[in-house]
């Protein structure tokens, strides 16, 4: 059967009318008030579907404008050269850049906010629970060119020493060594993303930690169990679906942040071995920053850029959702 | 024998030895001095003393607890102050961070600063102001509100009130995935449209991609609301005959209603600092530019933005007051928008 009369099959959440009469009301079919209604909100999320479909069919093909005069490898070319004949440009650092920084950013985000989250629920005195997981709130609401401006005016100069003291003790590594630059680094953007997505995966976990069942977490203190045995084995286990899709909202963040790397990071086209010595770049960080000179050719090439990191968001947030697919009042969506 | 000494050792046998209560704090106490006294005298900075702090206090806990309590309570407690740590190191940097917005914003925060536009002043001159930013963000913001509500609010009535079949399923699922939409590719998404019909950058492009973003996050909290209003009173009125349209208007939206503004004001609160698409559809404008369908125009995300580029202390103290401004906005619709939800909240007993 198509798609069209199970929707005016579907009775309100209500018993089953037993009439014929009710049963024509709740089809909605036969007064005229009831039929535009149902137009009207099912026009509505008809008109959502159509957007996120827009979405895909106009990037690609302003994208497709953009790759079809390429001359370079839009996968490995190191370079951005829109403005030359012929033009030369390629995703390869942007996709290193935005990979890497968002993977520092989970790596300090997510043990801190699920730590923080455990406070809330389950270590903070009350009376300090209540108030702070309200400001935590209101700090998911700071708008990220805030957080931008204060990561390139506060934080920069403040990762001299931190910088320093790595070069000093893992510099042999080469991942950690530093050429004295300013810090304007895909470490310092991972770490000014981290305190970014802090909030938004506290939030979600705190939710999560909350509806772990208490009658469990009872009994196991009542056969001696210590607090953290309680958290690592009653809250931990139900609450790690819930963690994972949180991180994944937090990722899907990390990876779309534009104004806070781009008044951070110093870029260029180069993959460095170090994560100290400015550089590199982002997708976002690389539209923000190149869209004011760019030619028409130039903004297509953008868009290609954009349709990749539109691709892997989507990716991301699907895995997210088929993770939480079981536990769906988790999702978070609205965090 | 070993009983009896057990037993003279400890008050309970029912109990294992434990700490005093204010056994952390002292510990605390002894670690801070400690780490200042190494710390001055290594001539270390002060990030290095805390971090010395820190380390010595989960060290001391550590041992001390293993010794008196037992390696399992040593752990509870060392797991206790990592949580502790992990909270108050997160604190610095957002503490920091609204601390420094609200210091160095007031500098040049007055009413000279909210009534007067960039329109005569260089970003290297002192002076100049964010009129002409505010109205942007206003127009452009609220025109995103008056697509985006009504679309997204309907879309949730949808999903709620009548969506069974496989298309509400793929109205959801393709919610969820439209919350994760990164701005700037919304804002790109526009940028394709103007780029194919040939037009320069104005208010309203801007808005658009806004009301693409802020459509999910409605649709979402709307959801909630209406999920939350309860069935009795959709029988009650469907049993005395009422139309399902007007029960819907008359019965579930006003139930609901405080939540769904709550809703839509946090949602106008997170696409307020919006930068990104603004900056690839409205361009920015020195100048007061009241149609947002002609002409490019400002935002004041998008000043901050631009005030920071132009890089020098008059412009950063700009670009401060600019993001106090914006920071204020958006808490104050926070703090409304919670004030709205517990005022009307639907009497659910949860």
């Amino acid at each position: 059967m198509d798609t069209s009369t199970q929707i005016t099959d579907a009775s309100p959440p209500t018993p089953e009318p037993s009439t014929a009469e009710q049963k024509r009301n709740a089809r909605g079919a036969t007064r005229p008030g009831d039929r535009i209604f149902l137009g009207l909100s099912r026009g509505s999320g008809i008109l959502l579907l159509v957007i996120m479909a827009a979405i895909a069919v106009f990037l690609t093909y302003r994208a497709s404008l953009a790759l079809s005069k390429n001359h370079g490898n839009f996968l490995t070319t190191f370079e951005w050269n829109t403005n030359i004949t012929p033009p030369s440009f390629g995703i390869a650092v942007l996709a290193y850049g935005t990979v890497v920084s968002s993977i520092i950013a989970m790596v300090i985000a997510v043990p801190v906010a699920v730590a923080i989250a455990l406070f809330l629920t389950h270590y903070a005195p009350r009376r300090l629970a209540g108030p702070i997981a309200y400001v935590v709130d209101l700090l998911a609401a700071v708008p990220s060119i805030v957080y931008g401006l204060w990561g390139a005016l506060i934080l920069v100069p403040h990762m001299n020493g931190l910088f320093g003291w790595l070069n000093d003790f893992f510099g042999w590594t080469g991942v950690f060594s530093w050429d004295q630059g300013a810090p304007r680094s895909l470490l310092t953007v991972g770490i000014l993303l981290a305190i970014m997505i802090l909030p938004i995966i506290t939030n979600v976990s705190r939710e999560v930690f909350r509806q772990a069942p208490q009658m469990i977490e009872e009994a196991a203190l009542a056969l001696g169990a210590t607090r953290w045995e309680v958290i690592r084995m009653a809250v931990i286990p139900f609450g790690r679906s819930g963690v994972i899709s949180a991180s994944m909202l937090g990722l899907g963040r990390a990876l779309g942040e534009t104004m806070a790397v781009a008044t951070v990071l110093s870029p260029d086209f180069l993959i460095h071995g170090s994560l100290l010595n400015p550089g590199g770049g982002t997708f976002a960080q690389n539209i923000a920053s190149k869209f004011s000179e760019a030619t028409e050719f130039g903004r297509d090439a953008l868009i290609a850029s954009g349709l990749v990191l539109f691709v892997i968001t989507l990716l991301v947030n699907g895995a997210a959702r088929m993770i939480i697919a079981r536990r769906k009042e988790y999702s978070g969506a609205n965090a | 024998m070993s009983n009896a000494a057990i037993a003279e050792k400890r008050p309970s046998t029912l109990r294992g030895a434990r700490l005093p209560k204010w056994s952390p704090w002292a510990i605390a106490a002894g670690s801070v001095a400690v780490a200042v006294a190494v710390g001055a005298g290594a001539g270390l900075t002060k990030v290095q003393w805390g971090l010395i702090s820190g380390l010595l206090f989960l060290v001391a806990t550590y041992g001390i607890a293993a010794k008196v309590e037992g390696r399992r309570q040593a752990k509870d407690r060392i797991v206790t102050g990592l949580v502790w740590v992990a909270f108050l190191v997160a604190l610095v940097p957002l503490i920091s961070l609204v601390w420094t917005t609200v210091v160095r914003g007031v500098k040049v925060l007055d009413i000279y600063f909210l009534s007067h536009s960039m329109g005569l002043v260089a970003d290297s001159q002192p002076g100049g102001g964010i009129y002409h930013a505010i109205i942007g963000s206003v127009e452009q913001v609220g025109l995103a509100t008056l697509i985006a509500a009504p679309i997204g609010v309907l879309t949730a009535i949808y999903l709620v009130e009548y969506g069974r079949g496989r298309l509400a399923q793929a109205v959801t699922f393709f919610v969820d995935v439209m919350t994760g939409v990164p701005s700037i590719v919304a804002g790109l998404f526009i940028l394709s449209l103007m780029l194919i019909f040939d037009m320069q950058p104005f208010g309203f492009a801007g808005s658009m991609a806004l009301a693409i973003l802020m459509m999910p996050v409605v649709v979402r909290s709307t959801e909630e609301m209406l999920k939350l209003v309860p069935n009795e009173l959709r029988e009650a009125s469907l049993a005395l005959g009422v139309p399902k349209w007007r029960t819907i208007l008359k019965v579930v939206l006003p139930t609901s209603i405080g939540g769904i503004t709550t809703g839509i004001m946090l949602a106008i609160a997170r696409i307020a600092g919006e930068t990104a698409p603004v900056l690839l559809l409205v361009f920015g404008n020195r100048f007061i530019n009241n149609n947002p369908f002609s002409g490019p125009q400002q935002s004041l995300p998008l000043y901050v933005y631009q005030q920071y580029a132009a890089g020098n202390d008059y412009a950063y103290d700009r670009a401060w007051a600019a993001s106090l401004t914006l920071i204020a906005f958006v808490m104050i619709l926070n703090l409304v928008a919670r004030g709205i939800a517990r005022w009307k909240a639907p009497k659910t007993g949860r």
